[in-house]
């Protein structure tokens, strides 16, 4: 007799058979029916079509029947509002039912109706029930506001239960405190500008003397809203942190964490010197390690919040570093959280116990937590002087072990750990060396090449070393090729007389075959300065570096402090304010961890250049040097590269004699032939030729955008995404879509200022791209904008931009430089952004035209679950600029003809075929360009399904 | 708050779905999918994952995953702690928390669930509350309602819901009135290649039973209570009274519950009941190893250890293991590289080994990690820590209840490197 028998089916059809169970005489066969109903809704299939007939049992004196049906109305309730109706009167007779239990699950399910229709039936009976005598409806009808404000705000203001319930905040029963203020911050995060929670130090006590006798979720509930409380003096903090503190005890984790949070939060307020201050931090540290003990899932978010402590107070588990210690079969991701805390906690004093464990770790099974065991050996030596000395030699003893993955790790580390004590322990450098072949990433690889390039003085092969790594310098990472550039330029100046050779080879690596803008730049600023001054040039290259900070992963301050006051929070386990990521910020997703360590990451564009993309593909007609001078010399200058090509030339003129005649100088004869090549540079006028590159179409048909007359309505709109987030740029978040209205497309920003410091004299630029966008006009900010602040901007662009097939198509590089630095991001952007107005085709160009375009150059495509029919879709298609030519209609199926045309002039013509009832489509193109037809087919979905 | 719920069962299917408000598509839970993929093993599945509109927070108890879907800001140890306690209902109603029971009670499944949360917020998790709202199944009981056609959920409201003690009913009564405690301790350790201990200490629980009838107000006092100055109590326990005169004074939970946990810190010795001295060793360019463990006992009050099982993860290359025990049977999973012996209680005299040889896929380079081994035990009659209970009292009811107390240690994680 168990549950299962509900599950299984006949022959005859669930639901006929259900419907006639439903409607039986006999209760008890009701009973099972409504039971089977409710078991098929549990493993999500649909069984709305039996509404009525369930509602028809609701009329009934068996409490287990009634709540059943209340289950089934609140799932379907809003696919079927005018039957749901019918319930209310029901519902609205139950709520003056002698029995508490039934006027409360009346007002329970009442409120989780989600439909308009009874949610005006139910303001009086809540009314009634927030009055109810019994607390048990009091409360419960406490939480049903919460619900109703979710449904119909407005309703709830206008009907005064927001201030029933501040009320509810004074009552007797603590149960009712605890819910209504459940209810009241929930509101309240809804709303976050409303005042309903204004605590003063009357409501304050009444909370406090309800903590501790309600249930553990209320407690929850009323300790999170108590550290909200700001307390006026440093006597009202200590008093609260007195009647809070017995919540550390507490079975439930939960509650807990949230004590900690306001123990931590008002302990801000209390003298240091004062002896309770001391008693304090005491108290805190048993309730945290306690709860190490508990689950793995609890453990993770527990460790995520003492990461936190631990950086704000140190003091509080400085003894406590063994608990920390990882055990075998902890999981993962509990593992890495362990031994970013043992870190933290590392001291002179614990120091020996610390590298014995991280050695122990080194040689587990689990890759990832070998590389950041390893990786904090390293850490531990940076931060604690004395151990340095046993952390090289127990990395030394890890690289002994030619793992391979233990090796790279170790020399990452150890070249921070030079960084950090220069002139110590450079007699390691041979042993590193010896492994250089075995380096396959390219954090390892890069690390390398920046030990061999600072100490190449020291290193008789250096020279034979760096020149091995230049072989294969394209197939490189850009981290690796930018810290080889550096490394050989440092070794030129070290031991000029022999390495003149494989300066000038990686120089003109990095400029003239690279379509990296960081190392373009790089190597123009290298060959500059070597050119004009060499003794400018070492004290640059070889300046005294600076070392690094003991902690590179702390958080910074001010953000630290804010996230104390999330602590418990789903802010503290992602270890960023809840700003970023919750509410408002659509579509953003966040799963980074905070930043990893690693003081080269700043070096790295985040935008790896697509070297990968085959060089047969590329416009041979790009003059290389010219176009590349322009992009350095307008990105320091501010204003957009749409400028005349004429003036641009003369730039690069001058340029390129500043340079040829120094690096004469520094050369002597020998730089004459590369001097020549810099002069070669085809002169700047062929630029307009570029534009004849890849995709065809002629100059004329670029310019048609301004001549074409555009209908109204603009295109499709996608939402804006984040493209630079603001970790990977200084503070600095940009956030954007592209538009296209009226025949002017424009790409609208969002620019956050993030950081700390007053952000100014932002300029913008693009990379060369496959259709040739490029800003119509300079980035306009008018005002610096001041931290956290917002600012949004309307970029108009054109497509008369030097033109580059990129992979993917539509793929655009964007530059953008404010006062603090520059940031490079990479953006898709929508193709239907290039759809021109006068795309329209004639009916017999049309048919010619497709017989014209060979059968191989034709996609077809899978339009799935478009619930639309034929007009409704070349209307929608119209509105950006997809247009209909002809409809027929071949058995029963609709087919459309549309033809669109891309601003450069190609023309994309399409069969759209129809089946009336099937949501999916098949859509079949033709262009003389096939490489577009995926992202025109992309843009067909992303226009039809929004 | 909480907005829906999923149990997944380990491969991969969603058996149940509950929406407290409104409903969210199984979709969302590809992304706990994609996790899990990437995840490899269940156990390492991260509790909290962020998808562009929802947040996934689960938790994985008896080979199943209950996943909850977060919309607002909620704190994650809250919305975890609930899972937990949703599973722990279902092992109490249905005496196992697995899909077989909860697909067999799905009605009543679903019933709790409603019971348990009301729009996110949680409103009866309390096992006594739960009980007099919807009664657990029986099979006495289906019987009979399936004859009267009475029902399993009761029609009052529950006593304890709304009381300064909602962990207890009013009326209960008993003709044997009894109260045992259990005092559980788990030694956590890691001890180190030579021997020494890394780390240890003792997670302490003192689980009770209690059928007294009415409302009697118990105080448990101790010998040495100085002992426990880390501790969780049950909402029960009157913390005053504690911080004052270091005894535990509460009006109990009807039936089984957890009266306190607490944790004897490293800083206080713990001792270490038994010894394992090992050798296991791979040979370079060979395809064969030896293994050889022995375990006796150490600092152990004199008291017999029993139920020993040890259980190795081996290195990948390792093929087979060819071993002989002196005493108990061994068993080597060739799939999942786990040695499990069985050793069952040592006797002084004659210690256990196992020994023998290893075989290693042939070719492979000799592993660099060295196998930890993890250690299981049992000690009746002993709290390691030395925590004895000095007396209960009763007072408000009249009778003379049975009182018992019962002592046990064992491993808990408790790991010997090699």
């Amino acid at each position: 007799m168990t549950d299962s028998k509900y599950f299984t089916t006949t022959k005859k059809g669930e639901i006929f058979e259900l419907k006639a169970e439903l409607n039986s005489d006999k209760k008890e066969k009701k009973k099972e029916a409504v039971k089977k109903v409710i078991a098929s809704m549990t493993v999500g299939k649909d069984v709305s079509a039996l509404f009525p007939d369930v509602v028809n049992c609701m009329q009934t004196d068996n409490l287990e029947l009634k709540k059943l049906v209340y289950l089934y109305l609140m799932n379907y309730a809003k696919s079927q509002p005018d039957m749901a109706i019918m319930a209310v009167n029901t519902f609205v007779k139950d709520c003056e039912d002698p029995n508490p239990l039934i006027r409360a699950l009346a007002v329970r399910t009442m409120g989780c109706i989600r439909v308009d229709k009874i949610t005006e039936y139910l303001c009086e009976p809540l009314r009634k029930c927030l009055k109810d005598e019994d607390p048990y409806v009091r409360k419960t009808a406490a939480v049903c506001v919460a619900k109703l404000h979710d449904i119909n705000a407005q309703l709830v203001e206008d009907q005064g239960f927001l201030d029933t319930l501040k009320d509810l905040i004074s009552d007797s029963n603590p149960m009712v405190v605890a819910n209504a203020v459940a209810a009241l911050s929930e509101i309240a995060e809804s709303h976050p500008s409303s005042n309903l929670l204004d605590l003063n130090p009357q409501s304050i006590n009444k909370l406090l003397t309800a903590l501790n006798e309600c249930t553990e979720w209320g407690q929850i509930f009323i300790l999170d809203c108590l550290a909200n409380y700001m307390p006026k003096d440093d006597r009202e903090a200590q008093s609260i942190c007195e009647r809070v503190t017995p919540r550390l005890s507490h079975a439930n984790s939960a509650v807990v964490l949230s004590a900690v949070k306001v123990l931590m939060k008002f302990m801000e307020m209390l003298s240091k010197d004062l002896d309770y201050y001391g008693t304090l931090l005491k108290k805190l540290a048993p309730p945290l390690v306690t709860l190490l003990s508990a689950e793995p899932e609890l453990q993770y978010v527990a460790l995520r919040n003492i990461n936190l402590i631990v950086q704000k107070r140190p003091e509080i588990l400085k003894h406590e570093m063994k608990v920390f210690f990882v055990k075998y079969n902890d999981p993962i991701y509990v593992k890495l959280e362990k031994l970013d805390i043992m870190i933290r906690l590392a001291s002179q004093a614990n120091i020996a116990q610390v590298l014995a464990e991280l050695k122990e770790y080194a040689t587990e099974v689990d890759v990832d937590f070998v590389r950041k065991a390893v990786r904090a050996i390293g850490r531990c030596a940076i931060k604690v002087e004395q151990s340095a000395e046993r952390c090289v030699s127990t990395l030394l003893d890890l690289i002994q072990t030619k793992v391979n993955y233990v090796v790279q790790e170790a020399i990452v580390v150890i070249k921070d750990i030079f960084r950090k004590y220069p002139n110590k322990y450079e007699s390691v450098i041979a042993t590193l060396c010896e492994n250089l072949d075995s380096l396959d990433e390219p954090e390892a690889r890069a690390a390398m090449i920046w030990i061999v390039g600072e100490y190449a003085e020291r290193i008789d092969n250096a020279d034979e070393l760096l020149e091995s790594f230049l072989e294969g310098f394209h197939d490189e990472s850009t981290q690796v090729q930018l810290q080889l550039l550096t490394a050989i330029v440092k070794l030129f100046l070290k031991k000029p007389t022999e390495t003149q050779e494989l300066v000038q080879q990686v120089l003109s690596l990095a400029t003239q075959d690279s379509d990296n803008p960081d190392l373009r730049d790089r190597g123009y600023i290298y060959w500059r300065l070597l050119s004009t001054d060499p003794v400018a040039a070492k004290e640059v290259v070889l300046a005294e570096k600076p070392l690094i900070s003991e902690e590179t992963d702390l958080i910074e301050p001010t953000l630290l402090d804010e996230l104390i006051c999330y602590i418990g929070t789903l802010a503290s386990v992602y270890h960023k304010p809840p700003s970023a990521f919750v509410e408002g910020s659509r579509g953003v997703v966040h799963k980074s961890l905070p930043p990893r360590t690693g003081s080269s990451e700043s070096a790295e564009s985040p935008e790896a250049a697509p070297t990968g993309a085959p060089p047969s593909e590329q416009p041979a007609v790009i003059p290389a040097q010219g176009d590349l001078l322009g992009d350095l010399l307008n990105l320091d200058l501010g204003p957009p590269v749409s400028g005349p090509p004429m003036t641009t030339a003369s730039v690069q003129m001058g340029a390129v004699d500043l340079l040829g005649g120094g690096l004469d100088s520094l050369m002597g004869d020998e730089s004459e032939g590369m001097g020549g090549t810099n002069f070669a540079a085809p002169p700047a006028g062929t630029m307009p030729a570029t534009l004849s590159a890849p995709i065809g179409g002629g100059l004329g048909d670029l310019f048609d955008l301004t001549s074409g007359v555009g209908t109204l309505s603009g295109s499709y709109v996608a939402p804006k995404a984040v493209w630079l987030p603001a970790m990977k740029a200084k503070g600095l978040e940009i956030s954007g879509t592209f538009t296209r209205q009226v025949g002017s497309i424009s790409m609208d920003l969002l620019l956050t200022n993030k950081a700390l410091q007053v952000m100014s004299d932002f300029a913008i630029q693009f990379n060369r791209n496959s259709f040739g966008l490029a800003p119509a006009a300079p980035l306009q900010v008018h005002a610096p904008l001041s931290p956290n602040q917002t600012v949004e901007i309307s970029l108009p662009l054109n497509t008369v931009g030097s033109v580059m097939k990129m992979d993917p198509l539509n793929n655009l590089q964007v530059a953008v430089k404010n006062n603090i630095d520059v940031f490079y991001f990479s953006t898709l952007y929508p193709l239907h952004i290039l759809f021109v107005e006068d795309g329209k085709m004639e009916r017999q160009m049309f048919l010619a035209t497709w017989k014209d375009i060979p059968n191989e150059n034709e996609a077809q495509f899978q339009i799935k679950d478009c619930p639309l029919n034929a007009e409704a879709v070349s209307s929608k298609l119209q509105g950006s600029n997809i247009f209909t030519i002809a409809k027929r209609n071949v058995e029963g199926q609709d087919m459309l003809y549309q033809s669109l045309k891309l601003t450069n002039g190609i023309w994309v013509l399409a069969e759209l075929r129809i089946q009336p009832g099937n949501p999916n489509f098949t859509l079949s193109l033709k262009c003389r360009a096939p490489e577009v037809s995926q992202h025109v087919y992309q843009a067909y979905e992303t226009v039809l399904k929004n | 708050m909480i907005h829906s719920l999923f149990l997944i069962n380990c491969s991969g299917d969603i058996f149940l779905e509950k929406h407290w408000k409104s409903v969210v598509s199984q979709s969302v839970c590809d992304y706990f999918f994609e996790a899990q993929e990437k995840a490899a093993d269940v156990e390492n599945v991260p509790p909290v994952i962020s998808t562009p509109h929802h947040y996934l927070i689960s938790i994985y108890r008896d080979k199943l995953f209950f996943v909850s879907v977060i919309q607002t800001e909620v704190p994650p140890l809250f919305v975890i702690e609930f899972l937990h306690r949703v599973a722990d209902t279902f092992q109490d109603y249905f005496g196992e928390c697995s899909e077989a029971a909860i697909k067999d009670n799905v009605v009543i499944v679903y019933e709790l669930l409603e019971e348990m949360l009301d729009n996110g917020f949680p409103l009866a998790t309390e096992s006594n509350i739960l009980k007099e709202l919807i009664k657990p199944p029986t099979i006495l009981r289906s019987v009979v309602n399936s004859i009267t056609g009475s029902s399993n959920v009761g029609d009052t409201l529950p006593t304890g819901q709304l009381s300064n003690i909602p962990w207890r009913r009013a009326g209960v009564k008993y003709t044997n009135n009894e109260a045992y405690f259990d005092v559980i301790e788990e030694i956590d350790a890691i001890i180190d290649k030579s021997g020494s201990t890394v780390f240890a200490e003792i997670q302490g629980v003192i689980d009770a039973c209690i059928k007294l009838s009415g409302m009697p107000d118990l105080s448990l006092s101790f010998m040495n209570p100085r002992l426990l100055d880390d501790v969780s109590f049950h909402p029960c326990i009157r913390f005053k009274r504690w911080e004052s005169e270091r005894v535990l004074s509460f009006i109990p939970p009807d039936g089984n519950f957890r009266l306190i946990s607490y944790r004897v810190s490293s800083q206080n010795l713990v001792a270490i009941p038994v010894y394992v001295k090992h050798s296991i060793s791979f040979k370079e360019n060979s395809s064969c190893g030896r293994f050889d463990i022995t375990i006796g006992p150490k600092q152990n009050m004199g008291k017999t250890i029993e139920g020993i099982t040890v259980t190795v993860h081996m290195p990948k290359v390792v093929l087979n293991m060819n071993l002989t025990p002196t005493q108990g049977s061994y068993t080597f999973d060739p799939v999942t590289k786990v040695l499990t012996w069985d050793v069952g209680k040592i006797t002084p005299q004659k210690l256990p080994s196992l020994k023998g040889l290893v075989n290693l896929q042939s070719g492979a380079p000799k592993p660099e990690e060295n196998p930890s081994l993890n250690i299981q035990f049992k000690i009746q009659q002993l709290a390691i820590s030395g925590l004895k209970v000095n007396r209960l009292d009763m007072y408000g009811e009249k009778y003379k209840p049975f009182k018992g107390v019962k002592y046990i240690t064992k491993a808990g994680k408790f790991q010997v490197r090699t």
